[in-house]
């Protein structure tokens, strides 16, 4: 059975890890749904977020492997039930047409978006959320007419005292 | 702290690893390396063409469990280690391939002779590092010999920009080194061997499958011990072979596509499988789905991630072979009260022994190639060495060539390069100059690498190469024989080289037997002269390797033989066959 998971990992910060990571769900036929990687407090190290739809085989192969990589320091699958997850998204739309600017602002207002930047004939809106929320607003704005869109991958943390 | 040059360092730290031999083609990039060690008391073998350097390199490190050394320069040096690389790391040996690189100041230009190796090896090595200062050369040296040859061994690369080996620089030449994610801990678990040894302890028809790992860890001994106390008939996989001697009563030999009756059947009855540091391949398992699903498996490995990969564990203990075969066998004595005899499955051991024993394929002039192997095996000392290529030659070695003992019997098993034999055979002569070290080849493969014999003479490394030659990619050809109805396409090789004046050409000897005493003659004189031989047999292109289990079928679909009218040329079989079963790869 396929489930969505979620898999956070620290990396050593250095050039050509990204790459490896990449390189290794590549190699293994393994999909990413999305990555995000940021820097740590601690400058040497980056922490990755990787969202994965597989079976639990090759969900423990994801892991397995990860924790293999030299460069890989820790790897966890967050519990779903315990863990605080956000995606970013931008999206410019249409705004010529009056009604459909109204419409816009007043999804994205619904959705605790900001809006960036308004020009003559498009808009650009901020939102954050969980994947499906996100997705859910973009449902929401494709009738308006979307542009483009950016999204930054999901990131996420634990809650409590649980840590990587 | 030391102010040196980056190459100087390079070398240094080499002397540090208490590296004395190396294999290598020179090149622009290196140029500085090769300066250094003008000076240096390292030797280095120059290989003829960088893959032979690789070869030589993993042959080494597979029959001295050291780490071997290959260096190539820029661009085509380096990729041309590749093949090497790839070949070492799925086989667990451990190997360090330095590779000159243009100056960071050209990298990114495509200058001439570059060539992006890290991203090239990022799936083919254990790990890579690519030097940024000269400084960093015998931190990133001493990384590369200590991941290659701890936890799961396998193959490093460090690629070496020419600035950071011509630049100077200020050298701390550390004792250790340490990664955060590379977390070793040779140990296994209390709680798994004991439910291991709960699950063994209950077994009735117990099988243990030997895997290179148990050659890695040098836990032969422990693994006969444990094998003895049960009385479980072992099983080997190719990298396996050796982890107990052929003419052990336990052992039954090789398990997989051309593995035995006993093995493949035994495998299949069992009520529990104990998997020693093997990692369950295609080539073992046969098809997956058809692999004993009664059987409970209990998986030993150093490799985490080997473990549930291919084939689902009850239990598994994680950790150093050796260790673990030891705690086990420990708890194992206490829990059986008497020890066991198992006659029942030690009898049905024997009926597979029997039942699924090679019939004589039909005689005609040539010699046969299962007879050729059994003679050169007789005309051996026992304490031979034995490498092979890949196709035939290898099944024909791995199921008729006994070995008695680890470290003794070496064969490219998860890449299956062919080509690879010869100059490794030169990397274990290197390690072990005081055996006689055979090649057991075939034409093509022997084809593929053949001017190392320059290296063999050049550089006084005598190797004996048997080529059972039958002038065909004779696995390929068994293949378009058995599965696509005889119709040979780009497997006929014809009768050249002569192998004879191809060795004379080099300056080694080379001979062609007719017969199997001229045969074993051959062998005996160039044991005893210690001068590369080159041994052409002739064989039949038309012999065939068995047992054998059709790709895509399982274990137990073991064929022994094939009606002549089976293995007839398509003008006998009227063409084409659209009903005819194609197997996988």
């Amino acid at each position: 059975m396929m489930t969505v998971t979620t898999i956070a990992f620290l990396v050593e910060n250095k050039p050509g890890v990204l790459f490896n990571v990449a390189n290794m769900f590549r190699r293994r036929g393994f999909n990413i749904d999305s990555i995000s990687v940021g820097a740590l407090v601690e400058p040497d190290l980056a922490r990755m977020t990787v969202v994965v739809d597989a079976d639990a085989r090759i969900l423990n192969q994801i892991v397995e492997q990860l924790s293999k990589m030299v460069d890989v320091v820790n790897v966890k699958r967050l519990d779903p039930g315990r863990t605080m997850m956000r995606e970013m998204l931008l999206i410019k739309v249409e705004s010529s047409d009056p009604m459909a600017r109204e419409e816009a602002l007043r999804h994205v207002n619904t959705y605790h978006g900001l809006i960036l930047n308004i020009e003559a004939e498009s808009l650009i809106a901020e939102v954050t959320g969980e994947p499906e929320t996100i997705d859910a607003f973009i449902e929401l704005m494709k009738p308006i007419g979307i542009m483009e869109i950016s999204r930054t991958g999901v990131t996420a943390l634990e809650k409590g005292r649980l840590k990587l | 702290m030391v102010e040196m040059s980056g190459a100087k360092a390079f070398v240094k730290s080499l002397e540090r690893e208490n590296v004395d031999i190396m294999f290598g083609v020179n090149g622009g990039a290196v140029l500085p390396i090769c300066d250094e060690l003008y000076y240096s008391d390292v030797r280095f073998v120059l290989a003829r063409h960088e893959q032979g350097a690789s070869h030589m390199a993993d042959g080494y490190a597979r029959a001295s469990g050291r780490v071997g050394v290959c260096m190539a320069t820029s661009g085509p040096g380096a990729t041309n280690l590749v093949t090497g690389i790839a070949t070492a790391n799925i086989d667990s040996a451990p190997m360090v391939a330095f590779t000159g690189q243009v100056p960071q100041s050209m990298i990114g230009s495509d200058a001439f002779q570059e060539v992006d190796i890290i991203g090239i090896t990022a799936s083919a090595a254990k790990y890579n590092i690519q030097v940024r200062s000269p400084s960093e050369i015998p931190h990133a040296v001493k990384s590369a010999f200590y991941i290659a040859s701890t936890g799961r061994q396998g193959a490093v690369l460090v690629d070496l920009p020419k600035d950071c080996l011509v630049e100077s620089g200020e050298m701390v030449f550390p004792d250790k080194v340490e990664f955060r994610g590379y977390n070793l801990n040779p140990h296994p678990n209390p709680r798994e061997m004991d439910w291991a040894a709960t699950l063994l302890a209950k077994a009735r028809r117990p099988v243990i499958l030997a895997g290179g790992g148990v050659i890695a860890a040098d836990a032969s001994e422990n693994l006969m011990q444990l094998a003895s106390l049960m009385m479980a008939p072992v099983a080997t996989t190719l990298m396996g072979k050796g982890s107990i001697p052929n003419d052990h009563p336990l052992c039954s030999g090789l398990c997989g596509m051309h593995g035995t009756g006993a093995s493949n059947m035994l495998m299949s009855e069992a009520d529990v499988i104990l998997v020693v540091g093997a990692r369950m391949s295609d080539r073992t398992t046969a098809k997956l789905d058809e692999f004993n699903r009664e059987a409970k498996v209990v998986h030993i490995d150093i490799d985490r991630s080997e473990i549930d990969k291919n084939v689902e564990t009850v239990t598994r203990v994680i950790g150093d072979a050796k260790l673990a075969l030891q705690g086990i066998t420990e708890r194992l004595s206490r829990a059986l009260q008497t020890s066991s005899k198992n006659e029942e499955w030690m009898k049905r051991m024997e009926h597979f022994r029997k039942h699924y024993e090679v019939p004589e394929q039909p005689s005609n002039p040539h010699l046969k190639a299962t007879q050729v192997v059994k003679a050169l095996r007789g005309a051996l000392p026992r304490d031979a060495l034995v490498t092979t290529e890949v196709g035939q030659n290898q099944m024909w070695a791995a199921l008729y060539f006994d070995v008695y003992g680890p470290r003794t019997f070496f064969s490219s098993g998860g890449l299956g390069t062919m080509g690879w034999g010869f100059p490794a055979a030169i990397g274990v002569k290197a390690a072990r100059p005081e055996v006689p070290v055979v090649d057991i080849a075939g034409d093509g493969s022997f084809g593929m690498t053949e001017n190392n014999l320059a290296t063999c003479v050049e550089d006084d490394l005598p190797v004996i190469v048997v080529v059972l030659n039958n002038r065909i990619l004779g696995m390929v050809a068994q293949w378009q024989r058995l599965f696509y109805g005889h119709r040979y396409k780009a497997v006929e090789l014809g009768t050249t080289p002569d192998f004879v004046k191809l060795a004379e050409a080099y300056g080694a000897v080379g001979v062609k037997p007719t017969t199997t005493t001229d045969f074993e003659e051959a062998v005996r004189q160039a044991v005893k002269d210690n001068v590369t031989t080159v041994i052409d047999v002739s064989i039949d292109p038309e012999e065939n390797v068995f047992p054998m289990v059709p790709a895509g079928m399982g274990l137990t679909d073991i064929i022994l033989e094939v009606s002549p009218e089976e293995s007839a040329p398509p003008a006998a079989q009227g063409g084409r066959d659209k009903a005819e079963i194609v197997a996988e790869d």
